[in-house]
Formats: C-alpha cells, structure tokens, sequence
C-alpha cells in the first residue's frame, strides 16, 4: 500500500488529538495535565519515528569502531532528551497550582472555579 | 496499537487514580517503542521520568486534592468539531511528508552526517548522543539545567514547608501528636495504593 | 505492622543498589545510555523512596533542605563554570578543547564535569519537589497558615478579594 509508509503520522496525530481534546473538553485540572502530557509524548513520537533510519542502529558506536554501519540520526534523541525534561518541570509546577488552587477555592473542576469567580466579581 | 486503546481510555475514565495509573502504563509502553526505535537514551529518560517522577508526583497531588471526576449531564460538541478539524488539517499536511525510515530524508541529510562522521574523531565518546548534548548543543542544556532549576525553585514558593514552627510548647507538643498521625497516615496511604 | 517491616527491610536493601546503579549510568553516559538527567532521576528516586517508606521528617534527618537548596544551585554553577573557565583558558564559552593539555582529553573533561552538574541539580530538584508535595500533606493536617513563604499567600487571598 501506498500510504502505509505514513502510518506513524497517523498514530501521531490520533495520539495528539486525543491529548488536545482532554485539554479543551474535560473540565478537571487533574484530567487536563494528564491530556497536556499525552499531547507531549506524541510529538517526541514524531520527532522519533522521523529521526529512524531504515536498518539503522542505535547512535552508539560500538568498539573497535564501526565503519559503514547506519546509525539513527541522534539530533532528534538531543532535542527530544531536552524535550522530556522541560515537560517533567512543566508538569510538576502544574501540579503545584493545581493544589494551590484547590486550597483557595475549595474545588478543581474548571466550571465551578468560573461559577465562584463569577459570584465574587 | 496500545496507545491509542489506553488514551481514549484515559479520556473516557472519570476516575481521577485509574487515570494516572494509565497515564504511568502509557508512559512505561511509550518507553519500550522509542526502545525499537533505536533511541536508547530517550527510552531511558522517558521510563525514568515519565513513568517515575510523573506518577508519584500525579499521585501526590490526588492525595491532597479529589479523586473522582465530576461527570457532566450535557456534554458540549463544540471541542470535538475542533479537535476533528485539527486533525483533519494535520492530516493533510503530512501527505507531503517523507516516509518512515527513509533515509533520504531531510533531516538527515545536512548536519546530521556531519555528527555521526566527526564525532568519533573530534570528541572520541562512542554515545553521540552525548557528544552532542553536551559538547556540540552544550548551550542547549545549560539553558535546559535553568529550566529544571527554575522548576525546583518555583515547586518550592509554591509548595513552601515549614521547618520550623515557631509556637508555644504546649502547640508544639499537639503538632508532634498531629505529625505522627500524619506519619502513620502516610505511610498507611501507601501502603493500601 | 507486618507490612511496614517487610517494606522497610527490602528498601534498606535496594536503597544502595538504586544509588549505585544511578552513579553507573552518570558515569558511564559516554559509553552507553544514560548521563545526566537519567542518573539524576534515579539517585532521587532513591531518596524517594526512603521517604515513602520511613516517613518524611526521617528523610528531612538524612539529607536536610538546607543542603537540598545549596545542592541544587551547585550544580548550576558547576556547569556555568566550566564555561567560565573555559573562557578564562583562553577558548571561547563552553569550548572544552582548552581545559587540558590535549584536545581530546579536554573534551573528555569538559563532559564529564558538565554531566555530573547536570546530575546534582536534577537530582536535588527531584527531590525539592517530592518533599514540597509531601510537606504540603502534613501542614494541611494542621489547618494552619504557612508562615515561612506569606507572599503567595497574601497574592491569593487579594487576588479572589478583588476578581
């Protein structure tokens, strides 16, 4: 099949939109984090799936050194690497408000936070 | 493929642990792909990070706050219409992207050789992936070490503790009443998770 | 009680053999898989885990905030310095060619030095962030205002006066 070369994008993109729609759709905090992390591991999915190379091998070079053995391009490993950590500090802080939020107003779905922000102005 | 089967179960589930226990399974099956896909190093910090520090840290946070999720009578259409658009646009976009494991790619073609050719002979560490983060984008991760820095820092004015209470004696006892239930507690909540 | 002495014997166990495997994977990052962020993470693990089990005022006995907050800055500066000496040795920032005799064995250096930074401030942040969410737990039973940080509580409670 012609297509079948493109099915990691379509996974990504499944995997994306799953993410994206528990951030805009769920109204609980918690729910919403859960969703931003999946949407982060499904774009370092694709920056992994493009960064393979057929027959390639693990970007390690072995002893006695390999010549002519094919190797996964690394730079998208560095970018990626970088890319897991910033989102466990994004995540954590997050989290962080998430429990302050709840001790100031008592609840953490996102429609009652509205109806007592509403109520107080 | 099992990541599509537990995200939509993780988007359908009102129950607040179930989902931060998918969320760990799915970080944990993420971990073994990037594995098939020869990158060692990202499975590793993925399987560590994802399914480690990210759990107990969703976990902590559900102890202190709810553990169910409110269901909603009328569920709205709007966001889905969106999300299909979206991925409808995405769609059409990747049509003209290269197919996988090709090794014509774009990427692959103008720094990358470069790397993979130069650094045996300009650094001498056999992990590239090393070589490149720290000695070629060395920059990058001073800039990514601020990151977690500013994280930790943040976590911690956020989420301040208090050392040392400044009370009466007579509060001071009461509060090592209070923290040894607590301790029990604590470990009692871990022990029935 | 039965529970809580088998955990706590298995994690006396394993608590060295967490940090071991964790300055492994430090040191060997330019052999195989692994350097900074991954050992980081799993030699905070281990404190993690000592904490889990023993309860959170012993884990404050074994390694106090003080040193968790000099930690955490030391591995920063680490890292800034050995860009700093490098500049100071004549290459450019972080041009770890110049910080040895040879060029090769510079780069060595440079990497080594650079990845345990990263390790120690990762690890500390790990750890900052288990015990502030786990602090927060405790000063919750109490019921009582924090008084250590007032400023986020001054904002919060002006913020919803005011919205």
């Amino acid at each position: 099949m012609v297509w079948l070369g493109h099915f990691n994008y379509w996974i990504v993109i499944f995997l994306m939109m799953a993410g994206f729609y528990t951030v805009i759709a769920r109204g609980n905090l918690i729910k919403k984090i859960v969703g931003l992390n999946i949407f982060q591991t499904s774009v370092f999915l694709l920056y992994i799936t493009m960064g393979k190379v057929k027959g390639g091998t693990a970007p390690i070079v072995p002893e006695g050194g390999g010549e002519g053995l094919a190797y996964s391009n690394p730079i998208p490993h560095v970018l990626i690497l970088t890319a897991i950590v910033v989102g466990v500090a994004t995540t954590s802080l997050g989290l962080a408000l998430i429990v302050r939020i709840r001790e100031a107003y008592g609840t953490i779905e996102e429609d009652e936070i509205q109806e007592i922000e509403d109520k107080s102005s | 493929m099992f990541l599509v089967v537990i995200a939509i179960a993780i988007v359908r589930m009102h129950n607040l642990f179930a989902t931060v226990m998918l969320s760990g399974i799915y970080s944990l099956l993420m971990a073994s792909i990037f594995v098939v896909l020869d990158a060692v190093d990202v499975a590793f910090t993925e399987a560590a990070v994802g399914a480690g520090i990210s759990t107990v840290l969703m976990l902590g946070t559900l102890s202190l706050t709810a553990s169910r999720e409110k269901i909603h009578v009328r569920p709205s259409i709007m966001p889905l219409i969106v999300v299909i658009a979206t991925g409808a646009m995405l769609l059409y976009g990747t049509a003209g992207m290269p197919d996988f494991g090709d090794p014509m790619a774009p990427v692959h073609q103008h720094v990358a050789p470069r790397y993979i050719n130069e650094s045996p002979i300009e650094i001498g560490v056999p992990n590239m992936v090393t070589s490149v983060l720290a000695s070629y984008r060395g920059y990058d991760t001073l800039g990514e070490l601020a990151v977690i820095f500013t994280a930790g820092v943040g976590v911690m004015l956020l989420l301040g503790r208090r050392r040392k209470p400044k009370k009466l004696a007579g509060e001071a006892a009461a509060k090592d009443n209070k923290t040894a239930r607590a301790d029990d507690s604590d470990s009692k909540t871990e022990v029935s998770t | 009680m039965r529970h809580h002495l088998i955990l706590r014997v298995v994690t006396k166990l394993l608590i060295p053999l967490i940090m071991l495997f964790a300055l492994y994977v430090q040191f060997h990052g330019d052999f195989g898989p692994g350097g900074g962020f991954q050992a980081g993470v799993i030699f905070g693990s281990a404190f993690i885990v000592y904490a889990l089990v023993f309860g959170l005022e012993n884990a404050e006995k074994v390694i106090p905030s003080g040193y968790l907050m000099a930690l955490l800055s030391a591995g920063l500066l680490l890292y800034a310095g050995v860009g700093f000496a490098a500049m100071y040795r004549g290459g450019n920032f972080l041009d770890y060619g110049v910080l040895a005799g040879d060029f090769i064995a510079g780069q060595h250096l440079g990497i080594l030095l650079v990845e345990l930074g990263v390790g120690i401030t990762v690890c500390a942040a790990m750890i900052v962030i288990f015990f502030a969410f786990a602090g927060r737990g405790e000063s919750n039973d109490d019921a009582e205002e924090d008084d250590d940080f007032p400023s986020p509580e001054v904002n919060s409670s002006s913020k919803s006066g005011e919205a």
